[in-house]
């Protein structure tokens, strides 16, 4: 570029005072873009999701709540949870469906849909679990039978202690992906 | 170099006209050369775009409402790597742009920049003066802490003094006739939203006058014409490198921003604004009664309205000289009436030791914040009143590892245990000593200094500290997990085993000669029943009658029964049986 300054200086000081202007120009710019940046991914920092207490098993049910070979009942999950800077006690974080498929043995599944993440409801008429949101319906061992989900409902782990209690150990899975991978990971 | 880059150059030149404008900005004609006494514009624009870029981010972590505004910025000062540098960056900023405001005017006014044809631009860069206190101000109030809080209701109680409009104006404001959800929200919209929305549109329009009329020489003119680029660009720089200096030092030396205690009606926190407004607070002291719409409105206004008829004043030498003569006033009254505020609160000891109070409590909610995994739904100040109540009501005798729960000396000599730890295994170890045990930080001072208990351990002392130590362990880690304390949930299931065996060991030492674990016999009871001790039941029974056979019945030695004589209701004592026990 010509240039057009009418007091023209030695070029040697004009050149050195364009790339200072532009040097700490940049720098002053740069550092609270870089603060404001760095604050802003901090979520991707932190990564994870809330630790749950003890062995992340919760009671939600006896036995003799769930017909043997009957349709599945839908618990809530209440738990205490962690937001940020705020610390609930006893609030509601899911839901799942607990079914005894034969004396003693349950299998529970997450309500939510493995597709994308809506809530997944039980069609007593049908005998089948339904998604409303994309059309993905399962059967009562929770494997797909039609729709877009790419796998079955996510099961959990199970536990009965003490003869009657129905422990379920309560976790969300990523969405959309084949594989059955926890989200906290 | 860039010659590939060369028809995309001129694509983008064609449909926008970028190049040309930049071109224009760059190569402004500046009489006389560049100079250090124009920067100050520049700087300006600087510290905006700094605010605007840290404003954003901070944005995208707060909440406005009374219950989770200190909250979130507690959150994002203490919790959120790099929080507290951004926040700072963004205070900080704000304050050097004062500074600079003023300067900027200075420089104006001296120059005589204001005159014709340049009054509007005059008028602009006023009113920009104003939007920027009044974002100072709005953000003041955004982090709803105890400064925030209480110098905010000064401004807007002002607000409402001023004749006619002034009660809607302030109700408008507060978003209703209180403090609440809605002024947060509120101040929050107008310092986000509105405010810096008219700074942008105003700024654009400042600039682009100054762009028409060019800059006002300072005459006689010492050099030859220049360009802005890039003589004058490089001083702007460097003034802008300053300023960025400036702001991070203090946000280093500060740690961030500071943030007081959450804001509490109840206190009685002595109210200040921020530095640049204290000239107005000195200001009302001389103005009693119904005389305050003097102060707080008619002056400032007149002189406001004075600033702005400068351009016109401005036209007469002599207009000009008084001008110079007003802004001097102004200035040197402003500073005077700060100078005289701060040597007033420098020795008033209501305003000195109200402000420590106030910084201790923040020192205390924060810790309570951290050791308690997050705040509780009813917000941080829920959180204090454990503590507060404590200080109150059981300090006169109490101590909380040597205060008096708000950081702060006890008033009288401690006479009874100091509960920090209270029922914790490191709590009972130490009590179980028999030094200890007599020492003044547990029951020393009281007459169980030689009762049964303190007999009792001098006599197993040698045994105690030899073959039977392990023994005594596990009976602390036994009555210890009656408490069922938050801080020991892990080790009680892990030492299950050794509970159980401590449980048993509990009557082998000779505990339930006086003791009771287990069941309560009200006829053999001789000393406090141990079945849940410390657990919140057991602790909310003490508090409400010590002096019930379950507890040191006829032996208990001055401790007021709080609930049975209604000292005070059950829900302060769980509030502070709740903080004791670090639930
Ligand atoms: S979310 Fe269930 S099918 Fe799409």
């Amino acid at each position: 570029m010509t240039d057009p300054s009418p007091a023209p200086a030695p070029t040697d000081r004009r050149e050195f005072v364009k790339c200072a202007s532009c040097a700490i120009g940049g720098a002053i710019g740069l550092l609270p873009m870089a603060a404001g940046v760095y604050v802003a991914i901090d979520p991707i920092r932190q990564g994870g999701g809330p630790s749950s207490v003890g062995d992340g098993f919760l009671r939600l049910a006896m036995l003799e709540d769930l017909p043997v070979g009957g349709a599945p009942v839908k618990f809530s999950i209440v738990s205490d949870k962690a937001d940020k800077w705020s610390r609930y006690s006893q609030v509601p974080i899911g839901a799942v469906y607990l079914q005894q498929t034969k004396p003693g043995e349950v299998v529970a599944f997450n309500t939510v849909c493995p597709h994308l993440g809506c809530f997944v409801d039980y069609r007593a008429s049908q005998k089948d679990f339904f998604c409303p949101c994309h059309n993905s319906n399962f059967n009562l061992s929770g494997a797909l039978l039609s729709g877009v989900s790419p796998r079955g409902m996510d099961t959990l782990e199970v536990a009965v202690r003490n003869g009657r209690e129905v422990w379920v150990k309560f976790q969300t899975f990523k969405a959309n992906q084949a594989e059955k991978i926890p989200a906290n990971s | 170099m860039f010659k590939k880059l060369k028809p995309l150059q001129d694509w983008i030149e064609h449909r926008t006209g970028a190049g040309k404008l930049a071109q224009e900005a760059l190569y402004e004609n500046i009489p006389g050369g560049s100079r250090w006494r124009y920067v100050w514009g520049s700087t300006l624009t600087f510290t905006l775009a700094v605010q605007f870029i840290t404003g954003i981010v901070l944005w995208m972590g707060y909440a406005p409402s009374a219950t989770s505004a200190w909250e979130s910025v507690y959150y994002m000062q203490e919790r959120v790597s790099g929080g507290w540098f951004l926040r700072g960056l963004h205070h900080w900023t704000a304050q050097v742009m004062t500074v600079l405001l003023v300067l900027h005017l200075m420089q104006v006014v001296i120059d005589g920049a204001y005159k014709a044809p340049r009054e509007v631009n005059f008028w602009f860069g006023v009113i920009l003066l104003q939007l920027v206190l009044a974002l100072s101000l709005t953000g003041y109030l955004l982090p709803w802490d105890q400064k925030g809080y209480w110098a905010t209701k000064v401004a807007t109680d002002i607000l409402g003094s001023t004749p006619l409009v002034g009660p809607y104006l302030k109700e408008l404001v507060l978003g209703g006739a209180d403090y609440g959800h809605h002024t947060l929200t509120r101040f929050f919209a107008l310092h986000a939203g509105v405010l810096p929305g008219l700074v942008i549109a105003l700024t654009a329009g400042h600039i682009y006058l100054f762009r028409r009329h060019g800059i006002t020489p300072k005459k006689p003119l010492k050099k030859p014409d220049e360009y802005f680029w890039p003589e004058q660009v490089l001083k702007d720089a460097v003034a802008c490198l300053a300023v960025l200096a400036t702001v991070l030092f203090f946000v280093v030396r500060h740690h961030g921003a500071d943030l007081g205690a959450p804001a509490d009606p109840s206190s009685n926190y002595p109210a200040r604004p921020d530095w640049y407004f204290l000239f107005l607070f000195q200001f009302l002291k001389y103005f009693p009664g119904h005389w305050e719409v003097l102060g707080a409105i008619v002056i400032p206004g007149i002189v406001m309205g004075l600033i702005f008829l400068m351009p016109i004043l401005g036209q007469w030498k002599l207009g000009h000289r008084f001008n110079l003569g007003l802004l001097c006033a102004v200035l040197i009254g402003a500073g005077s009436l700060t100078a005289i505020a701060l040597r007033e609160d420098a020795s008033n000891a209501t305003y000195q030791s109200g402000v420590s109070h106030a910084a201790n409590d923040a020192a205390v909610v924060k810790d309570l914040a951290r050791s308690r995994g997050g705040i509780p739904p009813e917000g941080a100040l829920s959180l204090l009143q454990g503590p507060k109540l404590f200080a109150q009501h059981c300090a006169s005798c109490h101590a909380f590892d040597g205060h008096n729960g708000l950081l702060a000396k006890l008033t009288a000599p401690q006479s009874a245990p100091d509960l920090k730890g209270f029922a914790s295994r490191e709590y009972l170890a130490d009590l179980l000593e028999p030094a200890r045990f007599r020492s003044s930080k547990f029951f020393g001072n009281t007459k169980h200094a030689n009762g049964k208990m303190a007999k009792f351990l001098d006599k197993h002392a040698a045994d105690f500290a030899g073959e039977s130590k392990a023994d005594l362990a596990k009976v602390i880690e036994a009555i210890s997990a009656e408490a069922k304390l938050r801080s020991q949930q892990q080790v009680d299931v892990r030492d299950a085993a050794r509970i159980q065996e401590g449980r048993k060991l509990f009557e082998t030492l000779g505990c339930t000669d006086c003791h009771s674990l287990g069941k309560w016999d009200p006829d053999d009871a001789t000393a406090p029943d141990l079945t849940g001790y410390g657990s919140r039941d057991w602790m909310l029974s003490l508090l409400h009658d010590p002096s019930h056979a379950r507890f040191y019945g006829e032996k208990n030695d001055r401790m007021p029964a709080f609930g049975k004589d209604e000292k005070l209701s059950g829900q302060q004592l769980g509030r502070i049986v709740d903080w004791l026990r670090g639930d």
